[in-house]
């Protein structure tokens, strides 16, 4: 991921500018590069699919998953759905904030964002969390404020099979 | 000496407790005893509890070991796991299992078999073989065999997908698509998830099917972001198919063609309605289409457009091959064939079961689910995801078939079972309805958008002990005003788990209220 660079949107928008349907490719594809969707897009993304800067703009804020600003180097993106919530993602999340003062969805750091969403489709094996894009299972306290401190998101995975063997068991 | 073939999932799920680094370890392990393997990652078969499960092809079949964790895997390899040999996590022959033999598995038949991207590997298994003889046939023709079986559409409202298909079908139009609903924003729901990433030529050859049959050349499948890996698999089997001549200018070498594109979502629950989906896939906010014009006559870019659900396309090639009436002769009344169920939530044995309808929620929960994780008794089980209702245990004898669950006022949906042990308070999980049906409202009509808004406000006066029989009609009303003028399911459907939990949970509203919830 590189920082914003209004000649490399252009030529990121060029590229996704022939698709039916561009703009979602095209929002996708600038996150993918700088990690956020800067105010700068907008007109030039409003010129190549020729809409209006408000087109581009509502569309940028209708959807959770684009940023205004740059996330931190580690997200974390944990479920808060009903499947989840049976298995206790409310009161992991109310640890994180007694132990650590971490609240999801409140502003970032550079370092780590914690951000909510709703099922990750892995409902059977909660609380689950996807961080920086892959998927963690039976998330615990302890494994949770680990991946908070930049921990790898192999070991919460090995440590979520360590948990499967006792519950067979 | 030839090389033992060791299945290893990489279903997203099972990566989630830690397969990745087993299928490292075995290989590890096996070049340091220098025993020649092969390790196949596969999607999951579902038993999701007994991940990472690895499986050995031996003489007498694949035998499973699970759950394996990395350093169960020196003592797997001393017990001669290679050879199918005893160890404290054999589950002995995988088809063998009680578990796996209650199921009727017809679309999920490959899932957890087959290397997901190796289109030989689907040949070998049975596939292509519906898309082959769909192309012999004329549209009509194909349509009629899919409304002869009776599915109906499997991403929640269960529309019969013959007559969809039909309408599409007489529309005359320039260009028609085929749009593949794969926003799966249910919670307690991944069978689709499933599907795509351990069976995606599966979908690709029912979106083909589709094409033929109404004339469409081109498909969109649309995935949540929150999928990832599904993204991934769907785009590495798209370029398989392309390569090999299944999809593009020419359908395995027939006249016709069908392009086929992967588009990702970006986190919106309600661009899983399928109105909301074709503006999103168009490049704008997802704010839901008032219907008519329904989607059949003017979908995508305003042209005939079949949007249909994963496991609705992916109940096709079946169809096809065998025959409208073996998919039919599975299930109940009016519904026909098979459902992959679901079982999440706090469940003792979580994972996907394909059952045709008919069977009870309370088989489902307990025989395969074998109860609650936590070991406390069951107090409620969602179905059908964040709009369906929440059914208390005595309703858990009802048959899992669209009428019986609409009988009782709750919906099947797309299968997702969620389970809640006696700890759930049903006030917190109303509350949670009316929320998130805010935070995820298009905002398009009132009901829905400040309804919500006012639903929130008003448990809390419930719950804190302010007015609560008037609130309790406020409540009431505004349950209804949501169900009759929304203008589409979310705020029409949001009532049904609130007054669900009204109905079978009412002590949960009436508690005295906490003294730091009354300021
Ligand atoms: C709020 C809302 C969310 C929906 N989410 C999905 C979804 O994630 N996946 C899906 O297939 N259908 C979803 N639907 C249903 C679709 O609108 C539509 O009925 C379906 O895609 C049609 O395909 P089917 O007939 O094969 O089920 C949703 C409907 C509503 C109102
Ligand atoms: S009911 Fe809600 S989601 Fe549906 S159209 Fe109205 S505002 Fe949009
Ligand atoms: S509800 Fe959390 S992963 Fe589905």
């Amino acid at each position: 991921m590189g920082a914003f660079d209004a000649q490399a949107a252009k030529a990121i928008i060029a590229e996704h500018a022939h698709l039916d349907g561009a703009m979602l490719p095209v929002l996708h594809a600038l996150q993918h590069a700088f990690g956020y969707i800067d105010d700068a897009c907008v007109p030039l993304i409003a010129d190549a699919l020729n809409l209006s800067r408000a087109e581009v703009h509502g569309t940028i804020a209708f959807y959770h998953d684009f940023r205004a600003a740059p996330a931190g180097r580690r997200i974390i993106k944990i479920c808060r759905a009903e499947a989840c919530q049976a298995n206790g993602c409310e009161e992991l999340l109310a640890e994180l904030k007694s132990r650590r003062g971490l609240t999801a969805d409140s502003a970032s750091g550079d370092r780590l964002s914690i951000e909510t969403v709703y099922c990750l489709g892995n409902c059977a094996l909660g609380p689950a969390a996807l961080v920086d894009g892959e998927l963690v299972g039976r998330l615990t306290s302890d494994e949770l404020a680990r991946l908070c401190d930049g921990a790898s998101v192999e070991q919460a995975q090995i440590a979520a099979g360590r948990k499967m063997t006792g519950e067979t068991a | 000496m030839s090389r033992i073939r060791v299945y290893i999932p990489k279903d997203a799920a099972a990566l989630s407790v830690g397969a990745d680094a087993v299928a490292a370890a075995i290989k590890n392990e096996a070049q340091k005893r220098a025993i020649p393997v092969e390790i196949i990652r596969t999607g999951s078969r579902g038993m999701l509890w007994l991940e990472p499960l690895v499986e050995v092809a031996t003489a007498r079949g694949r035998i499973a070991y699970g759950p394996i964790t990395p350093d169960d895997v020196h003592s797997l390899f001393d017990a001669d796991f290679l050879h199918g040999g005893a160890h404290e996590r054999t589950h002995g022959h995988v088809e063998e299992m009680d578990w796996m033999k209650r199921q009727a598995r017809v679309t999920f038949a490959r899932v957890g078999v087959i290397a997901p991207t190796s289109l030989d590997d689907y040949r070998q298994h049975g596939g292509l073989k519906g898309l082959e003889r769909a192309i012999a046939r004329d549209g009509a023709a194909i349509v009629e065999d899919v409304r002869k079986s009776g599915l109906r559409g499997r991403g929640g409202a269960g529309f019969p997908v013959g007559i969809k298909w039909k309408t599409v079908l007489d529309a005359q139009a320039d260009q028609k698509y085929i749009v593949c609903n794969a926003d799966e924003g249910d919670s307690g729901t991944f069978a689709d998830r499933m599907l795509m990433e351990g069976d995606p030529f599966l979908l690709i050859e029912g979106m083909i099917i589709a094409g033929l049959a109404v004339g469409a050349t081109k498909g969109f499948i649309y995935i949540r972001s929150e999928y990832p890996h599904a993204f991934r698999t769907m785009c590495e089997a798209i370029a398989q198919a392309e390569i090999s001549g299944v999809l593009g200018r020419s359908v395995l070498g027939d006249a016709r063609g069908f392009a086929l594109e992967a588009r990702l979502g970006a986190g919106a629950y309600i661009c899983g309605e399928e109105t909301s989906l074709l503006e999103s896939l168009e490049g704008k906010r997802g704010i839901v289409r008032a219907k008519p014009p329904l989607p059949a006559l003017h979908g995508l870019f305003g042209k005939p457009t079949i949007v249909n659900n994963v496991l609705s396309f992916a109940a096709v090639p079946s169809i096809m091959a065998d025959g409208p009436q073996a998919y039919a002769d599975y299930g109940v009344d009016r519904s026909r064939g098979t459902l992959p169920f679901q079982i999440a939530g706090n469940i003792a044995r979580g994972g996907l079961v394909e059952l045709p309808f008919g069977a009870t929620l309370r088989t489902l929960i307990e025989k395969f689910g074998a109860g609650t994780r936590s070991g406390r008794p069951i107090r409620a089980v969602q179905v059908g995801g964040p709009l369906g209702a929440y059914i208390p245990e005595s309703q858990l004898d009802t048959p899992l078939d669209y009428e019986a669950f609409a009988a009782i006022g709750a919906m099947l949906g797309h299968g997702g079972v969620v389970v809640f042990d006696e700890t759930v308070d049903m006030a917190k999980q109303a509350r949670f309805a009316f929320d998130f049906c805010a935070k995820e409202s298009c905002g398009k009509c009132t009901p829905c958008r400040i309804g919500a808004v006012r639903g929130v406000e008003t448990i809390d006066r419930i719950v804190a002990g302010i007015d609560r029989d008037k609130n309790f009609v406020v409540l009431d009303d505004l349950n209804k005003l949501m169900l009759d003028a929304s203008l589409c399911a979310m705020g029409g459907l949001t009532p049904m788990p609130v007054m669900s939990a009204l109905r079978h949970f009412r002590e949960d509203f009436n508690r005295a209220p906490q003294a730091q919830a009354a300021e």
